[in-house]
């Protein structure tokens, strides 16, 4: 998968776990752009997007992610 | 009803989607009850309260929710905080988890300190479940626990008394114990929703590091939609009964092709044994007191020649009412409904023809189908919907269908009258009045959930607030049984009225549709005024409540002498009547004692 594939996938997951179509996100992209990306949500966002690009990431990364260009690079990491 | 929340679900799906459900919810349910809950947590429970939320609604529920500080349930159930006690709740759900065990035995302990390890972790909830019953008089929900994912014995966890296997058992057999003899306080057993999810899933260390959730976040679906399904059961919006297909269905084979002799049930093969398997399971919820009925496309002869194969573990007796014929599906389930006089949706519709199933749904309300494949199936399919999930069980339940039963006899003698007079006459009736006896709470108070048509206001009460109110001077109370040649009906009629000075406000009226037209009304306004009389009443303050449900009694209280007081843009009506000593008894054919 390329970057650019994960993000393809990521938006939608973003767009349906927050209900709004018109989300666009990047490298970029923190909890503050997003209004309902609060603590509960960021539960049920991680929750999808370990199960639809099948991986599981160490709680320390996942604590250290700064925005959505980390999570991306994550995904990566582990599907490689 | 929404297909996505019954079972079998996907649970992530329904995380992801929760917002467009909800949505969708809220916009296709009217007459929504709303009811208020509180949720008492050992760990983080935001996900598992807008679960149920979901499930709550697709029942006609409308949740509120009170959610304490994590991790506060005990804090919260022995001193509420003063926006718990503002709240109010109707029901308290505490979802603790093995999580919030504090002391599990030693390896060292000897016995005698084990048994004081386990006391002490009981009295904890014990101590809770009093405090709360004391301070709120409301329904209480409480997780058993569920068994760990691993084993520092092994095996021995299990039969050891030093094994956190035995004490959790032991534990959850306590709780069971306090759960048998107290009304009002049910037991969410998450022991088996995670066995039945799967131990090794429902364990999820990372969600539980990462958010303090005490199980797998993609687990709580399955736990949220348990309580609801315990909520729903508590306010009466259970199924009734069955409507069952035959060929394929209750038998493999077509009975009008195959004859009885080529159709599949019983020992000699599996599918025949897959089938009696499920006849079994039917017969199981008979026995609970639940309505078997068959809609057939089927030669009337052919259905019942099927129904006495020799291993057919149902027989007609079994069914209240038999539709074998060639019309539409939907109209055989309206007609079964109108003839034991229960609405169509309180019935599931078990067909394992798809195209039956969508007609029905389609044209049924709210009825359920559940989506069955092949048959070693249908019974996990059917069970796991939890239509006619149990929180009390009245002897009255179990009498049901002898009493539905007798029912269909009083409709063939009342066909060789021409005078509807001489055929209650004939029906010997005696009526039993009396303010509630504690005999009878649970079932006054099912009956006041359960009630929808003759009922007109529609309040709805827990066993507590019935007991309260039994025992408070300012309520007047009506509850009636009524026998008849046929047998007894048991409770059917309840009426609750508070008086303020010399007038009664008629809070609750409501009867058994099952003894509709038998006069058993006009008997209990009889008792009800004499009651009042008693007690100084000389003015009845009547109120009417539409629902989509109760326009049976829309003009109720015109028809027993009142006059309208009042009406308001939602229908609601206010009437009155003077009463005094010159009251003419209303019922001429029932006696009472």
């Amino acid at each position: 998968m390329t970057r650019e594939e994960v993000y393809e996938e990521l938006t939608e997951i973003f767009r349906d776990v927050f209900d709004d179509d018109s989300i666009e996100i990047n490298d970029d992209t923190t909890s503050e752009d997003i209004e309902a990306w609060d603590s509960l949500e960021h539960v049920n966002l991680m929750l999808e997007v370990m199960e639809t690009f099948e991986v599981e990431f160490n709680m320390g990364e996942v604590n250290d992610m700064k925005n959505v260009g980390d999570m991306v690079t994550m995904i990566l990491n582990r599907m490689s | 009803m929404i297909k996505d929340l019954e079972y079998p679900f996907d649970g992530r799906e329904i995380i992801k989607n929760k917002r467009k459900l909800k949505k969708a919810l809220l916009e296709s349910n009217e007459n929504l009850l709303e009811k208020r809950i509180a949720v008492l947590g050992g760990s983080t429970t935001r996900n598992i309260c807008l679960m149920m939320e979901l499930f709550l609604l697709n029942n006609g529920i409308k949740p509120v929710f009170y959610e304490s500080e994590y991790n506060q349930y005990y804090q919260e159930g022995l001193f509420p905080s003063q926006e718990l006690v503002e709240f109010k709740p109707e029901i308290i759900y505490i979802c603790t988890t093995n999580k919030n065990i504090e002391k599990y035995p030693g390896i060292a302990d000897r016995a005698a300190e084990v048994e004081d390890i386990l006391s002490n972790e009981y009295a904890k909830y014990e101590s809770i479940w009093i405090s709360l019953k004391e301070k709120f008089g409301c329904e209480i929900i409480q997780n058993n626990f569920e068994m760990p994912y691993y084993r520092v014995m092994g095996n021995m966890e299990a039969s050891d008394i030093h094994g956190t296997i035995n004490f959790l058992t032991r534990l959850n057999m306590k709780f069971y114990e306090y759960s048998q003899k107290t009304t009002g306080f049910h037991i969410c057993d998450i022991n088996f929703i995670s066995a039945d999810f799967g131990l090794r899933q429902w364990h999820k260390p990372y969600d539980y590091h990462m958010y303090k959730y005490a199980m797998n976040v993609a687990a709580i679906p399955d736990l949220a939609f348990n309580v609801a399904n315990i909520i729903k059961s508590i306010y009466g919006k259970n199924k009734k009964g069955f409507v069952l297909d035959l060929d394929n269905t209750l038998w493999g084979g077509v009975v009008g092709d195959d004859g009885v002799e080529g159709i599949k049930i019983g020992p000699e093969e599996s599918q025949g044994q897959a089938y009696s398997e499920f006849q079994t399971y039917l017969k199981k919820h008979k026995d609970m007191g639940l309505l078997l009925n068959i809609a057939s496309k089927n030669d009337e002869e052919n259905a019942i020649a099927g129904l006495k194969h020799p291993y057919s573990v149902l027989t007609s007796e079994d069914f209240l009412v038999i539709k074998a014929n060639w019309n539409p599906k939907d109209d055989n389930i309206i007609n079964i409904a109108n003839e034991i006089n229960i609405l169509p949706e309180s019935l599931v519709f078990v067909d394992d023809n798809p195209a039956e199933r969508h007609l029905v749904k389609e044209n049924i309300k709210n009825i359920s189908a559940p989506e069955i494949d092949e048959v070693q199936n249908y019974i996990r399919t059917i069970d796991h919907n939890g239509y006619f999930e149990m929180t009390s069980l009245s002897e009255d339940d179990m009498k049901r269908n002898q009493m539905y039963k007798e029912n269909v006899a009083r409709d063939s003698l009342k066909n060789s009258f021409t005078d509807y007079g001489d055929y209650l006459k004939s029906l010997e009736m005696v009526g039993e009045f009396g303010a509630f006896d504690p005999m009878y709470i649970s079932r006054i108070a099912q009956l006041t959930n359960k009630s929808n048509q003759f009922n007109l206001t529609t309040k709805r009460c827990s066993v507590e607030e019935i007991e309260n109110i039994s025992q408070d001077d300012r309520y007047i109370t009506v509850s009636g049984k009524l026998i008849d040649r046929f047998g007894d009906n048991g409770i059917v009629t309840v009426v609750m009225g508070e008086q303020e000075n010399d007038i009664c406000h008629i809070r609750l009226w409501l009867m058994s549709c099952r003894v509709l037209k038998r006069d058993m009304e006009q008997a209990t306004m009889d008792y009800l005024v004499k009651s009042c009389l008693a007690r100084g009443v000389k003015e009845l303050r009547g109120y009417y409540y539409p629902t989509a449900k109760n326009s049976m009694v829309k003009d109720f209280y015109e028809d027993m002498g009142f006059e309208m007081v009042s009406e308001n843009d939602a229908g609601d009506k206010v009437y009155k009547l003077t009463i005094d000593e010159s009251y003419e008894k209303k019922n001429h054919y029932i006696k009472v004692v």
